[in-house]
């Protein structure tokens, strides 16, 4: 079968790297506001019943939003078999924590509204927090440490090793900067969350949303600012410095990589890019501006733009580099050298372009269906049913 | 046997593995069932059977959402624990995982919430369209995934690439329509309509016992005993299907289950009972059944099925004829750009069997250095622990067999016995429930463990698959999942509990007074079939 030769192999690379972007801006778009209800959740709901009301917000959709992760997690897999052998167990531990974190809330979710007595529910109050703000953090910090370079090597039989004891391979994620990444991602996720809470229901959980919210924004706008001045001016780029096989083999070893250099200067390369910075401050800055003019399906939209903007940076300033070695540059997994194999690439772009639209659709369906506000009489009428 | 960094791996993927297990066989099931219940209600508009979905339903969801929370950490941990077999495979093996996200994840979780939260959004099709998509949502993840583990089993389709130093594939089609896959798929998606029919029998029956919520335990019993049926039929067709596609596909694992030492003229007789013995290579007291392996295996009375020791022998010949490509594959490292044509045709003609030479690689750093001894012990190595496989396989089959025979006996009394059950069988219908778990957990065993020393039959071997982490990493994530896992399990029995022991919500009057409206419906039916004249 010689129909993948349809499209060419660079090309499905490029692709695939822009689907891996849309799965990561999926994921904190849709799953993002759940982390971020979590993580406001203590906070903005005092009383059980505002606290059932935040949750039975997010009740009927968390568990879709989730699969944005588990595909990311496949997709990787599928489209980058190197990425996802090497990121997962080189992190090994704190991608221990995000599980664990992910295996509670879902649990916390269903569980916590199924017994009466305060602490059980308290229980599960703090339960869904750390679930919500631990992995809104380690995720900024995950994408901070691939700035900064992970140390790995390849072997020549492309076996993932790495640099360090476990001790230090956990708290060697813990740089300053990749801190100020996971800061970033933490207040950007939690205005997010205050925004879908400013649409989908009333009252005083909204008004202490909004005011988190609000000071959320500003704080992941600076933290932003911030990242990008401690770019220039203290974190060397990686370049490849032989020729690039953009059709080459998947053998991340056969191409030449140096550090040195700014990742800024791709926006040198190509200036166009700038727009993904651009949308990531004024997203944010409308939505700080929505948050307090109360406004609310503009609101998410805002925020929506600006969480976009702010991954897609990420993604733009770096490539072609997807995951860099500090300690063997050469091993640094790119777009040219870390994916599958063009066949396997054609077929899950088919097999992508017939189920994307789809869930695109029930998954509209099922939001339009929910639509409308969540107030307290919903939940005090539906003690048995809702969460 | 030394504890290292490969069995802790195996030991963490196990048993994380063996416990989303226990939720996903009654999710699959279960889904099922409900949408069958909702099917009932929609076109009856009985009440009750609105009652029964819910019920029930409400038992899925606390079971459902332990079956997803514990499905993240295996879509993770190939790439944490396994990330040489990630890097290796993952051209072909993650393929199936993507769509399995795709196509069955979203489907089952996007509609799972309005499932539990659209009651009075939706209208009554509307309701009973989502309870069906979220049963094929949970049955399609299960074709996906088998169709990832079939490949472990039976890897067509792929073909080592040496200037990527992994296997790609060559075709879609031969990984999807992989007939191991298939027939492990129905397989697997059949032993967990016969576990949720199990519970449902089970917890119907302690109603009946306590002499509570009647009507919803005998229509309970009535659905779960039909569909239970033809499920446990299904599951032993389709275990004899895996079993005959195992004969020349893994012939090592059956001679194994089978506890076959040595290749017996045609047709081969099956050890009933007998207790295998590796180091004397026979298994003691064995009662055999003449032919019945040789039928079983090979669906003819011609055919030989090969004993472990002609494998171990054939084993040998395989690593040798891998050393051949192992050499071919090292000179195309050493200088991919200048290797002659002639390297690379030596390395395609014996690629084929490059996993058996990386079977010397526990022994020896360079294969091509191992001595003959060596060579001759990574032949033994391809043995898996047959006294373990033989007995986990016998206990499997026992339970299956009996599965039909509850689902007959529940099925005629409820068919022909007005829905009378003695009470001795409801009592026994309670002690079984967890019987179809065991027997569930028993398959994967047989299925993986007789797997080994591979991860991927023929191509990789377990010892070389797992990631370079420290013991300590692996103790600190180990001793985590127990902890974790066990709490979530004592809340997950808890509220099984509780909530089985609070039963439906029944609401009388409006049982009542559909049950008005349909006898005044009834009479004026009979009535006016009164009024016309019989022509």
């Amino acid at each position: 079968m010689i129909l993948y030769e349809l499209i060419d192999f660079d090309i499905l690379r490029v692709i695939w790297w822009g689907l891996l972007g849309v799965l990561l801006i999926g994921f904190a778009l849709t799953d993002g506001f759940d982390m971020g209800v979590g993580a406001l959740l203590p906070f903005v709901g005092r009383t059980d019943v505002e606290r059932r009301v935040v949750l039975n917000t997010i009740g009927p959709v968390w568990e879709g939003n989730q699969v944005w992760f588990i595909l990311g997690g496949g997709a990787i897999f599928a489209a980058w078999p190197p990425l996802y052998a090497v990121s997962f167990s080189g992190f090994y531990l704190a991608m221990f924590v995000i599980l664990a974190a992910l295996i509670v809330r879902p649990v916390a979710f269903t569980y916590r509204s199924k017994r009466d007595g305060a602490g059980w529910r308290t229980a599960w109050d703090w339960a869904l927090f750390t679930s919500g703000a631990v992995p809104a953090l380690l995720f900024g910090v995950a994408v901070g440490n691939v700035l900064l370079g992970v140390p790995f090597h390849l072997t020549e039989d492309l076996m993932p090793m790495y640099d360090g004891n476990f001790a230090s391979k956990f708290f060697g994620l813990l740089h300053p900067f990749a801190l100020l990444a996971g800061l970033v991602s933490l207040s950007m996720l939690l205005m997010h969350g205050a925004a879908w809470l400013n649409l989908k229901t009333e009252g005083p959980v909204v008004a202490r949303a909004r005011s988190i919210g609000i000071k959320a924004g500003l704080v992941a706008m600076a933290g932003y600012a911030l990242a990008g001045v401690w770019l220039a001016l203290g974190i060397d780029g990686f370049a490849i410095v032989s020729e690039v096989a953009v059709n080459g083999p998947s053998n991340p070893l056969y191409s030449e990589v140096s550090r040195g250099g700014s990742w800024l200067s791709s926006y040198a390369d190509r200036p166009w890019i700038t727009i993904a910075p651009v949308m990531g401050f004024v997203g944010t800055a409308m939505a700080v501006r929505g948050l307090q003019a109360g406004r609310e399906v503009s609101t998410l939209l805002w925020s929506k733009l600006g969480i976009t903007g702010i991954i897609a940076s990420v993604g733009l300033t770096m490539f072609p580099f997807i995951l860099p070695s500090t300690v063997d540059p050469n091993s640094s997994l790119t777009v040219w050298d870390a994916s599958s194999s063009h066949q396997t690439l054609f077929i899950m772009l088919v097999v992508t372009l017939i189920f994307m639209p789809l869930i695109l659709a029930y998954t509209s369906w099922v939001y339009k269906v929910l639509w409308g506000k969540v107030t307290e009489a919903d939940v005090t009428e539906n003690n048995d049913t809702v969460y | 046997m030394e504890i290292g960094l490969v069995e802790l791996s195996r030991l963490q993927f196990a048993m994380t593995a063996m416990y989303h297990f226990l939720f996903v066989p009654l999710t699959l099931g279960l889904s099922v069932l409900v949408a069958i219940m909702e099917t009932v209600y929609v076109m009856t508009g009985r009440p009750i059977w609105r009652q029964m979905t819910k019920f029930w339903g409400t038992l899925f969801g606390i079971n459902f959402v332990l079956g997803v929370a514990t499905g993240i950490t295996m879509e993770f941990q190939f790439g944490m624990n396994w990330s040489y077999y990630s890097h290796y495979v993952g051209d072909i093996f993650g393929a199936p995982l993507a769509i399995e996200g795709l196509m069955a994840f979203f489907l089952e979780a996007t509609f799972v919430g309005l499932f539990f939260f659209g009651w009075d959004k939706l209208t009554r099709v509307q309701h009973m369209v989502v309870t069906w998509l979220v049963a094929i949502g949970s049955n399609f993840s299960a074709l996906w995934i088998l169709i990832a583990n079939g490949w472990m089993q039976n890897p067509v389709g792929a073909e080592f690439n040496p200037d990527t130093m992994r296997m790609e594939m060559t075709s879609f089609f031969e990984v999807v329509f992989n007939e191991v896959a298939q027939a492990k798929f129905v397989h697997t998606v059949s032993a967990g309509y016969v576990t949720a029919s199990i519970f449902v029998l089970g917890v119907a029956a302690l109603y009946l016992l306590q002499g509570r919520h009647k009507d919803l335990a005998r229509r309970s019993i009535a659905v779960a005993s039909a569909f239970g049926l033809a499920s446990a039929m299904s599951v032993v067709v389709l275990g004899d299907e895996s079993g005959y596609s195992a004969s020349h596909t893994q012939k090592m694992k059956l001679a194994a289950i089978e506890a076959m030492w040595e290749t017996h003229d045609a047709p081969a007789p099956f050890t009933a009972i007998g207790f295998p013995d590796k180091e004397a290579r026979e298994t003691h007291y064995a009662i055999e059944i003449p032919w019945a392996m040789g039928l079983i295996g090979t669906r003819s009375l011609t055919k030989e099925i090969p004993g472990i020791n002609d494998l171990v022998a054939e084993a040998e010949v395989k690593i040798k004829d891998g050393l051949i490509a192992y050499d071919a594959l090292m000179t195309i490292r050493a200088d991919r750009e200048n290797v002659s044509q002639e390297v690379r045709d030596r390395f395609e003609a014996h690629s084929e069997n490059l996993g058996f030479a990386m079977l010397l690689k526990p022994y020896v750093d360079d294969p091509r250095d191992a001595t003959d001894d060596q060579i001759a012990q990574a032949a033994d190595d391809t043995i898996p622990g047959v006294a373990s496989l033989f007995w986990a396989f016998r206990l499997m089959v026992a339970l299956g067999f009996s599965f039909i025979g509850v689902m007959i006996f529940f099925f005629i009394r409820a068919s022909f016995y007005q829905m009378q059950f003695p009470r001795w069988s409801l009592y026994a219908a309670v002690a079984i429930i967890p019987t179809p778990w065991i027997a569930a957990e028993l398959g994967w065993f047989v299925a993986e463990f007789g797997r080994q020393p591979w991860t991927v039959d023929g191509v990789l071997p377990t010892a070389l698959s797992a990631s370079h982490l420290s013991i300590a990493d692996l103790v600190i994530t180990l001793a985590g999942f127990v902890t974790f896992y066990s709490v979530l399990f004592v809340i997950e029995m808890g509220l099984m509990v509780k909530y089985i022991r609070k039963g439906p919500y029944q609401d009388v009057a409006e049982t009542d007074q559909w049950q008005q409206r349909h006898e005044a419906r009834l009479q004026n039916s009979t009535s006016s079939e009164i009024k016309t004249p019989a022509e």
